[in-house]
C-alpha cells in the first residue's frame, strides 16, 4: 500500500471512495489491518467485526459501482460504543451480565450510521453501563491511553476516544451522560461533540440516566465531527424525546469565523487544585480566541458547586430504575435458583460490577421512602438553579469556553479506590447534561508529559452550529489537532 | 446522617440485589461518605424552585395510531437464557 489509508480524514476518505479512487474494502481492509496492530497495546474494542465489516463495504462499493450515491460517510469505516444496539453484533455494555447478548436491533443511531454509508468495524469498550470516567469499571476489558500506556483513556467512552485517537477508526459513536464522550475525547487529544438533549435519538442506547443521556461523535478534528453529527441527528418516531427541529447542515455552518462571537468564561471553572498547564492551556486558548476575533468576557454560574451531588443523585435514580430490567428471565445472564425471587437477586448480583451496584444502591436509596424529598426532589430542584445559571450567561454569550478536567489523563488504578475523587473528574462536564446543552470538547495543548489537554466549548441549546464554527475557528489557527499519538 | 448496615441491607432488598457481608461493609461506608458530601445540598434554600425532570422544551410527540411489528417469536428469545418451546422459562411461582 502506498498510503496509509487507516490516516485519512473521514471526509477525505468519504470522497475518494464518492470518486471511486480508493474502495469502502480497501479503507475498511486498511482499518483492520490497523485495529490488529494497534489493538494490543490499546484494547479499545470488546469485538472486532471483520466479516461483517467487509461485507457492508463490498456493498457500499457496489452501489458507488452502479452509480448511486453512497451517503454522508461514504464507505468509511468507524466504531461504536457497545452500549448501542447494533443488530446482530454481540452488545454488552461492558457489562457481565450482557456478555453474550445479541441485539435483535439496531439503535436508531446504528441505523442511520449505516445509512449513510458507514462501516462499523466493531464495538468499543466503556465502562460498565456507562458508569464511570476512566472506563476501568469495564467488566470485559482494559482500554489504555494511546498517549501513555499506563493511563486511563477517560470514560465512560474510553475505547471510543482511543480507537479515534490510535487512527483505528476514522470516527466512533460515544454516550455523554456526565461527560462521557468529552473527558475521553479531551484524554485522548481528539474531538468529541456531545449534543443538546433530544438532538440524536436514544432508541436502542442502553439507558443508563434517560434525562441526561446523548449519543455523541467523537472523531480527530472538528469537521469529521461535525460530518458524523449531521448523519444521526434528527426526529425519531421511536423516540419521543427526540426534538423535531431541523437538523440543519453543520459541515455548511463551520465557516464564518469567531470575529463578533461574545464567548463567555466561566470563574467557577478555574478552581484551585487544578493542574497549572491546564488552567494555562485554557486560558491561552482563551487569548486565541479573543486574537481571532471573539469577544470574551467574565460570566458566573454561582450553583456549579452543587452540579456533582446533584448529577449523582438524579443519574444514579434514574438508574437503579433503568437497572430493574436486567433480571435474568428474557435475555442477558442468569443465576438459576430455586425461586425466582432469588434468581433475580443472584443474577444481578453476579451480573453487575462494584460501582454499577454502588450506583444502583445510591439511587434507590434516594428515590425510598423518607428520603425522596430530601436527595432526589431537592437534586431536581437544584438542577434547575443550575440550568437558569446557564439560561442567564448564554443571555447574554453565544458560547462558553472552558476546561474538560482538572488534570490531563490520570494513571490506571489511580482514582478506583475512592468513588468520590472518581466523581469529581466530572466536574466541568456534568452541569452540561444537567441543563441539557451541546457541548464541543477539542485540544488546546500538551503538558509536559505530552498528555493532551483538552477545551471546552459551551453553547445554547440545538445551537451546535456555533461552538462547532468556535471550535473550527481555533482549529485553523492552530496545530494541536494535528498530533498524534506514538506507535 | 450515619448510614447504616441495616439502611444498606434495607435497600439491596428493595433492588434486588444479593449482597456478600464484604459488600455490606464496603457499602456502608461508600454510600455514608458519599452523601455525607452530598449533604451540601441541604444547606441551598430551594423553597418555591420548580423541578426539573426533563429539559425538554417540546410537548410530548406521539407517533401515528399505526400498528408496528417490533421484534416478536424467535427473535425476541433468541437471547433467553431458558426456554421452553415459545416461551420464557421460569422457576415456578404458583404453588
Amino acid at each position: 500500500m502506498t498510503e496509509a489509508l487507516h490516516e485519512l480524514s473521514l471526509r477525505d476518505a468519504a470522497a475518494r471512495v464518492r470518486r471511486r479512487e480508493v474502495s469502502s474494502v480497501d479503507l475498511t481492509r486498511a482499518a483492520l489491518a490497523r485495529v490488529a496492530a494497534a489493538e494490543p497495546a490499546v484494547g479499545a474494542f470488546l469485538t472486532v467485526d471483520a466479516d461483517g465489516a467487509l461485507a457492508a463495504a463490498a456493498a457500499i462499493d457496489r452501489r458507488v459501482a452502479a452509480g448511486e450515491d453512497p451517503g454522508l460517510l461514504a464507505g468509511v469505516p468507524v466504531g461504536v460504543k457497545d452500549i448501542i444496539c447494533t443488530a446482530g453484533l454481540r452488545t454488552t455494555a461492558a457489562s457481565r451480565i450482557l456478555e453474550r447478548f445479541v441485539p435483535a436491533y439496531d439503535a436508531t443511531v446504528t441505523a442511520r450510521l449505516r445509512a449513510a454509508g458507514a462501516v462499523i468495524v466493531g464495538k468499543l469498550n466503556c465502562d460498565e453501563f456507562a458508569m464511570g470516567s476512566s472506563t476501568e469499571n469495564s467488566a470485559l476489558g482494559t482500554t489504555r491511553n494511546p498517549w501513555d500506556g499506563k493511563r486511563v483513556p477517560g470514560g465512560s467512552s474510553g475505547g471510543s476516544g482511543a480507537a479515534v485517537a490510535a487512527r483505528e477508526v476514522h470516527a466512533a459513536l460515544g454516550t455523554d451522560t456526565g461527560g462521557s464522550v468529552r473527558l475521553p475525547a479531551a484524554f485522548c487529544g481528539v474531538v468529541g461533540l456531545k449534543p443538546t438533549y433530544g438532538r440524536v435519538s436514544r432508541y436502542g442506547v442502553i439507558a443508563y440516566a434517560s434525562s441526561l443521556d446523548q449519543v455523541g461523535p467523537l472523531a480527530r478534528d472538528v469537521t469529521d465531527t461535525a460530518l458524523v453529527l449531521e448523519a444521526i441527528a434528527g426526529h425519531d418516531p421511536a423516540d419521543s424525546t427526540a426534538s423535531p427541529r431541523p437538523v440543519p447542515s453543520y459541515t455548511a455552518a463551520l465557516q464564518g469565523g469567531v470575529r463578533g462571537l461574545r464567548v463567555g468564561l466561566p470563574r467557577e471553572y478555574f478552581v484551585e487544585g487544578m493542574q497549572p498547564e491546564v488552567e494555562a492551556a485554557v486560558r491561552a486558548a482563551v487569548a486565541d480566541l479573543e486574537r481571532l476575533g471573539a469577544a470574551v468576557e467574565p460570566v458566573s454560574l454561582p450553583h456549579t458547586e452543587y452540579a456533582i451531588a446533584t448529577y449523582y443523585l438524579i443519574a444514579t435514580a434514574e438508574a437503579s430504575s433503568n437497572l430493574a430490567r436486567y433480571d435474568g428471565i428474557r435475555y442477558g445472564l442468569r443465576e438459576a435458583r430455586p425461586s425466582l425471587g432469588e434468581t433475580y437477586e443472584a443474577t444481578r448480583a453476579a451480573g453487575f460490577g462494584t460501582e454499577v451496584k454502588r450506583r444502583i444502591m445510591l439511587g434507590t436509596y434516594a428515590l425510598s421512602a423518607g428520603y425522596y424529598d430530601a436527595y432526589y426532589l431537592k437534586a431536581q430542584q437544584v438542577r434547575t438553579l443550575i440550568r437558569r445559571d446557564f439560561e442567564t450567561a448564554l443571555a447574554r454569550c453565544d458560547a462558553l469556553v472552558t476546561p474538560v478536567a482538572p488534570t490531563t489523563a490520570f494513571g490506571l488504578g489511580e482514582k478506583v479506590a475512592d468513588p468520590l475523587t472518581m466523581y469529581l473528574s466530572d466536574i466541568f462536564t456534568i452541569s452540561v447534561n444537567l441543563a441539557g446543552l451541546p457541548a464541543l470538547v477539542l485540544s488546546c495543548g500538551v503538558d509536559g508529559a505530552g498528555l493532551p489537554i483538552g477545551l471546552q466549548l459551551i453553547g445554547r441549546p440545538f445551537d451546535e452550529a456555533t461552538v462547532l464554527r468556535i471550535g473550527h475557528a481555533y482549529e485553523q489557527a492552530t496545530e494541536w489537532h494535528r498530533r498524534r499519538p506514538p506507535g | 446522617m450515619a448510614i447504616t448496615r441495616e439502611d444498606v441491607r434495607r435497600v439491596a432488598a428493595l433492588a434486588r440485589l444479593c449482597l456478600e457481608p464484604a459488600d455490606e461493609e464496603r457499602l456502608t461506608a461508600d454510600l455514608d461518605h458519599i452523601l455525607e458530601a452530598f449533604a451540601r445540598l441541604r444547606a441551598l434554600d430551594t423553597t418555591d424552585v420548580a423541578p426539573t425532570a426533563h429539559v425538554e422544551d417540546f410537548g410530548a410527540l406521539l407517533r401515528d395510531d399505526e400498528a408496528t411489528n417490533p421484534p416478536a417469536g424467535e427473535e425476541a428469545l433468541a437471547n433467553a437464557p431458558a426456554r421452553s418451546g415459545r416461551h420464557f422459562r421460569v422457576p415456578k411461582i404458583i404453588e
